[in-house]
């Protein structure tokens, strides 16, 4: 601090600019943002689906043990897929970068994995009955909410798969750095964490088992 | 001492080449502000014809308008204006002016071009990102405008799109099908923009700070924007999906917003279910927060523009003025029911609605005590700029007040959807926010073109402005009292037509107050070829803005890393030469 400095602020620390004002770069931050502000759409979409819910006396509860069963599977293999995206976060700041892009791919294969999952889930209940304004169980309500719901969710994961292959082919050929990865991984553990909300709200309050 | 270099390294782009790229896909912050300036401007023009034909309507309802037969053989056969025809022009008047121009010019256009200056960064954090926010908008700018040119117009269920009017289609009335679609994807679009928008902004105001440009030495406007970013990072996230689900309602088969058993023009509608409810708790959640939205970067401003004009600092300073800038953002997420009074809400929620909505007329209060404390007493110098912000002061009282009787309950039974209504949202909402990108204009115009707009068509071009909208807006307030229902296209009834006269009185006060516009328009654009070019600091103005060339280079400041010594507004210091002290001078005042 010069003695100019401290004349002007009688020796206190001043402000010195620069990218980090609380240690994060502007892009992990923009993705901090955006996390922010999706979670207020996700919420804004779960009031929705609860309104609607309470509002309707008729709402229905078509998943039986093989439903519950097959979102618990997607539930961890989302879940596992957490933890692949840490490893490979891990080895990027570690420097590793082949171990990185591997523990990438796993992750982008739970990705894809959980969206085969969740459209045999889909086309099973499309199967049934289910559509966007009617269904053979209660209010029709039920499929616009779901699949409203449900479906914005997939698109996020599948956004993310891509958003992960992109980062991971640009870290490989050295375009991105270990910061890229852990942002991507951000992205990825919001997602999973949304789906730790659409779980119990909508399979498990909507189960039918006895 | 950091090393400031890595700061700009990400950031730094050098200049573009080509017109294209200068003018059209520009990088650079200050043309994407004059882009958003400049779409704002289009919105506010097309925004005050479609108010004049209103209002002409209004008074003389069935006098032919010449040439609006051309516009909409359906909707105005002959030039004079169907019932459903004026629903559908006041909804695209409404539309634009709350989106495109409050929402846009404030925040995007003035906020983009000074933001970063004012903090002493080179750009946004997210240039590319910015880009698209205004292509983005500018797509939903498009159409919406398109709508006036689709088979039956634009929608007629007004700027809300309350369900279930706007979610059943066309059966429910003209411009419901293909013009609602459009309004709706219009919207969706925006949300977008505004989003993108608004996480840039925050990151920028968090991250490029200039050194010595600590928090509390943000400009007034710095903080305004950044605080009202935050209301639109959270807000338009609502809307956002609210739009998606109204926009399944029609292409989807779905019944969010649709109850079941409507019969529409004789026909059962396949829907059952849905919550008509639900559209207003979605719209209201993002609707409230946007009021703020279109009227905190106007605070901001006038605070700005009223030390300049007063030569002292904020009375109270920014501890207070952002303090409450900061509880009204965070009041206006909890009052979104007091549009819902008569909704047929749970009664009970009503008080709960209404006693925040009271409780944010205390900040406003603060905010403008703090003002009427700075101007008592003080030698002004009464420039336009500083003209329309003291005008800002009135017109945020004006509206302000009438807030206090439609905060409650038991008055809003009355009053609601009146001409009151119209009247207190136009006035504070409205008018306030004009009066607030008037002051900026005239006071960034010299740095934004490099020359100084005409004083004395300015100074009239305020007067007449300042007193039109008082004879427009403030007999609003009688004929809501007088049970005047807003959303008639035309007053038959026994009891509305003697309120006629009125209604002739105000049409009339909107077309002089619109000539006065065109005078604005001149002044604009003959300024930027023709007038006196500007100096650096026309004003003698503290903040970082006024300390680099009109117009600034392409990185702003030269390759400079501006440092700063101070606060944003040191007025009125003895020993120096004049009577203030800029921001990055490291001289120590004499004290006194």
């Amino acid at each position: 601090m010069s003695e100019l400095e401290v004349a002007v602020t009688g020796g206190q620390e001043i402000w010195q600019g620069g990218e980090s004002p609380y240690a994060i770069p502007s892009k992990k931050l923009g993705m901090w943002l955006f996390i922010v502000s999706d979670s207020i759409t996700f919420g804004a979409v779960l009031f929705c689906y609860a309104y609607l819910r309470l509002a309707s006396p008729d709402w229905p509860t078509p998943f039986r043990l093989a439903s519950i069963e097959n979102a618990t599977i997607m539930t961890f293999v989302l879940l596992s897929s957490s933890v692949t995206m840490v490893a490979a976060v891990e080895a990027a700041k570690a420097g590793r970068i082949a171990a990185s892009v591997r523990w990438l791919g796993a992750t982008m294969l739970g990705g894809v994995l959980f969206d085969i999952l969740h459209i045999r889930e889909w086309l099973g209940l499309i199967h049934e009955g289910l559509r966007l304004g009617q269904n053979p169980w209660g209010s029709g309500l039920f499929g616009a909410a779901f699949f409203t719901l449900t479906g914005l969710h997939m698109t996020h994961v599948t956004i993310g798969v891509i958003y992960l292959c992109i980062v991971a082919i640009g870290f490989r050929r050295g375009k991105f750095t270990s910061d890229d990865v852990e942002i991507s991984g951000l992205y990825w553990h919001f997602v999973d964490l949304v789906w730790m909300f659409i779980f119990p709200l909508v399979y498990l309050l909507s189960a039918r088992i006895r | 001492m950091h090393d400031t270099s890595k700061q700009t390294a990400e950031h730094h782009h050098s200049p573009p080449q080509g017109f294209l790229w200068t003018h059209v896909f520009s990088l650079d912050h200050k043309v994407i502000g004059k882009q958003y300036y400049f779409l704002s401007l289009a919105a506010v023009l097309i925004g005050m014809i479609l108010s004049w034909l209103v209002r002409f309507h209004l008074a003389w309802a069935s006098v032919a308008i010449p040439g609006l037969q051309h516009l909409s053989q359906v909707g105005a056969p002959g030039g004079i204006i169907t019932p459903e025809y004026y629903l559908s022009l006041l909804t695209l008047h409404g539309t634009l002016m709350v989106f495109f121009v409050l929402t846009t010019a404030p925040q995007a256009g003035f906020g983009n071009y000074f933001l970063p200056i004012q903090i002493g960064a080179e750009d946004m954090a997210f240039p590319r990102l910015n880009m698209l926010s205004f292509w983005v908008t500018f797509v939903g700018f498009v159409v919406l405008v398109s709508t006036l040119f689709v088979s039956d117009g634009p929608p007629i269920s007004g700027w809300t799109a309350y369900a279930p009017l706007s979610a059943i289609g066309s059966d429910a009335g003209p411009g419901l099908g293909t013009g609602q679609v459009l309004w709706v994807i219009s919207i969706g679009i925006f949300c977008i923009g505004s989003l993108l928008g608004a996480l840039n902004f925050i990151a920028t105001t968090l991250d490029l700070r200039a050194k010595g440009m600590t928090l509390a030495r943000m400009p007034y406007t710095t903080w305004a924007w950044f605080i009202t970013a935050v209301l639109g990072l959270l807000a338009f996230a609502v809307l956002l999906p609210a739009c998606v689900l109204l926009a399944l309602d029609h292409l989807g088969g779905t019944s969010f917003f649709i109850p079941g058993g409507l019969v529409v023009s004789d026909k059962l509608q396949p829907h059952s279910g849905g919550s008509t409810l639900l559209w207003q708790h979605m719209f209201w959640f993002f609707g409230h927060p946007e009021v703020y939205i279109a009227i905190i970067p106007g605070l901001g401003i006038t605070s700005h523009i009223l030390t300049a004009t007063a030569r002292k600092d904020l009375l109270g300073g920014t501890r207070v003025l952002v303090g409450c800038m900061v509880s009204i953002a965070f009041l206006s997420f909890m009052v979104w029911g007091h549009h819902m009074f008569i909704s047929g809400m749970n009664p009970f929620s009503s008080l709960v609605f209404s006693v925040p909505t009271l409780i944010i007329t205390i900040p406003a209060s603060i905010v403008t005590l703090n003002w009427i404390g700075t101007v008592f007493g003080a030698r002004l110098r009464l420039h336009t700029a500083g003209l329309f912000a003291i005008g800002f002061i009135s017109v945020f009282v004006t509206g302000g007040l009438s807030g206090f009787f439609l905060a409650q309950p038991s008055l809003d039974i009355y009053l609601h959807a009146t001409y009151f209504v119209v009247g207190h949202f136009h006035m504070v909402m409205g008018v306030a926010a004009i009066f607030g990108m008037f002051a900026g204009t005239y006071f960034w115009f010299p740095k934004m073109f490099g020359r100084m707009m005409s004083e004395p068509l300015g100074k009239l071009h305020f007067w007449v402005t300042f007193i039109g909208v008082y004879c427009i807006f403030m007999p609003m307030h009688y004929l809501g009292l007088a049970g005047n229902v807003r959303r008639y296209s035309a007053f038959v009834d026994d009891y509305l037509a003697p309120l006629i006269p009125v209604h002739k009185f105000i049409t009339i006060s909107a077309f002089v107050t619109g000539a006065a516009q065109l005078l604005f328009l001149f002044n604009l654009f003959w300024s930027m070829y023709r007038g006196k070019k500007a100096e650096e600091n026309p004003w003698q103005a503290t903040t970082l803005e006024w300390t680099i060339p009109s117009p600034p280079p392409f990185d702003n400041f030269g390759g400079r890393h501006p440092v700063v010594y101070r606060g944003p507004y040191e007025f009125g210091v003895e020993g120096t030469p004049d009577d203030f002290v800029m921001q990055d001078s490291p001289e120590q005042p004499a004290k006194s």
